[in-house]
């Protein structure tokens, strides 16, 4: 259990942003069920899901999890303790006024929803108070969106390849962003939950 | 190095730019949601090969070639026939035995972009013997978009999706019977726009022009930001007849819009509204 007595997981944090691809369920749901109902952040995440299946992983980890889960909605206002995932075949984007879009622009990378561009969107509007997560994937999208983020003086943390299901979206954005930093799933689950992981 | 600074400048860009546009050539892309105007007006700068947004400005103003250009990235082009087959069977089967008891229709496909939707429509009405007594409005603001809609021509390699989804949406004939393959392309019967209109309409400026049926607006009001939502919706509130109905994206809501109390969900899981009978 960690000892840290910040409800936030970093100092200055306002919003994480999450990326994940291949193996993505397994990672989400060590990371998520355990924070707590009132989880002082906002938690924004992409997956790379098929575009014309509905994406039933928000529904299975709400089953798990203590902050609300859920597809995000165009304009939606961003909330903390919430977990907002991008809709299949819809890129999810944050606007300035803490909204979240959507928009059905070209693939990026061959993704829709596209990693790169929630980061890129999200790092324009937390800037210094993001943090990025990047984990398991087979390709690399999240990477150049990890620059946008380190770019703009938020922290990026990503899954160490050799922990991940599949390795390559990790090595990719290590290999694209100096800045970040390789970090185990477990103790990104320590950084999260902070002290919350030791109460209730 | 002062990171937030480079990120603010942007933003002044974006806005001086847009203020640009419309001052210059009146499009009002002032209400789009910005985060993703901002990131396609990136990628134009950088495949325009400019520097900057400002850079990109100057050329804007003094050269009219620039400004088409801009279009395709301003806007977004991205569609497909039957496109979300749920959609156009809940048209189908809930919809048109409503439609089929007034003697005539009116159907406004707003933000109609290359069309793909406009012929779906056409296919669905003439399939349900509606296409006689209906016309057909389609709009959009880019003008090489509305020009691809009236020659009504695809990639060949789309038709295998196009007919999937036609099959999905309770299509009774066969897609085929509507269009010809020829050089990779497949044109579609030119019968089937005999009875649309095509035009230039922005939601943004540009105001009510008749009294219709069925308004299908999908995958275009994401792009705008509230307050230009509202003024969208409001248009269609005003242009529907009582009991009319109003179908938008599988992503979008009402629920955030000042609109809201003037619809009641028709299929809420299709998104097809049903404007209120005291309305």
């Amino acid at each position: 259990m960690s000892v840290t007595r910040h409800d936030i997981p970093l100092p200055g944090c306002e919003a994480i942003v999450i990326g994940a691809s291949a193996g993505a369920l397994a990672a989400l749901t060590e990371l998520l069920p355990p924070l707590a109902p009132d989880y002082p952040v906002p938690i924004l995440v992409t997956v790379h899901v098929p575009p014309d299946h509905p994406n039933g992983i928000p529904a299975l980890l709400q089953s798990r999890c203590r902050v609300t889960v859920k597809e995000a909605e165009d304009k939606e206002p961003i909330h903390p303790a919430t977990v907002y995932f991008a809709p299949p075949d819809y890129h999810l984007l944050v606007e300035k006024d803490r909204s979240l879009s959507l928009s059905n622009e070209e693939p990026v990378s061959f993704a829709r929803p596209s990693i790169d561009v929630l980061f890129e969107s999200a790092a324009d509007v937390y800037g210094k108070g993001l943090l990025a997560l990047v984990l398991t994937g087979a390709n690399h999208d999240g990477a150049q969106g990890s620059c946008s983020v380190a770019d703009a003086g938020g922290t990026v943390l990503v899954q160490t390849p050799d922990s991940a299901a599949s390795r390559s979206m990790p090595e990719s954005a290590l290999a694209a962003c100096p800045a970040a930093t390789a970090m185990s799933l477990s103790d990104m689950n320590h950084l999260l939950a902070g002290k919350r992981s030791g109460e209730s | 190095m002062m990171p937030h600074t480079s990120a603010h400048i942007e933003d002044i860009e974006v806005r001086l730019f847009l203020e640009a546009i419309y001052s210059r050539y009146h499009y009002d892309f002032r209400g789009y949601s910005r985060a993703s105007l901002k990131r396609r007006l990136r990628v134009a700068c950088e495949s325009m090969g400019y520097p900057s947004l400002s850079a990109l400005q100057g050329e804007l103003l003094h050269d009219e070639t620039i400004f088409p250009q801009l279009m395709g990235y301003l806007t977004v082009q991205v569609s497909d026939m039957f496109r979300d087959p749920a959609y156009f069977r809940g048209i189908r089967e809930q919809v048109i035995p409503h439609l089929k008891t007034y003697p005539s229709l009116k159907v406004w496909v707003a933000g109609c972009s290359s069309g793909e939707e406009l012929y779906s429509f056409a296919i669905l009405f003439r399939e349900e013997g509606l296409e006689e007594k209906t016309m057909f409005y389609a709009t959009d603001i880019n003008g090489t978009a509305l020009a691809k809609a009236e020659a009504g021509v695809y990639e060949l390699d789309r038709i295998a999706l196009f007919t999937r989804n036609h099959r999905l949406s309770g299509g009774t004939g066969s897609l085929s019977d509507y269009y010809h393959a020829a050089y990779g392309a497949a044109r579609f019967d030119q019968t089937l726009r005999k009875r649309t209109v095509f035009s230039d309409h922005s939601l943004a400026s540009d105001s009510v022009f008749a009294e219709l049926h069925l308004v299908s607006c999908r995958n275009v009001l994401i792009y705008f930001d509230r307050p230009l939502q509202d003024r969208a919706v409001g248009l269609f509130k005003d242009a529907l007849v009582r009991k009319g109905f109003l179908g938008i994206g599988a992503r979008e809501s009402l629920r955030f819009n000042a609109h809201v109390n003037a619809f009641g969900e028709f299929l809420p899981a299709e998104r097809i509204y049903q404007k209120r009978g005291e309305a």
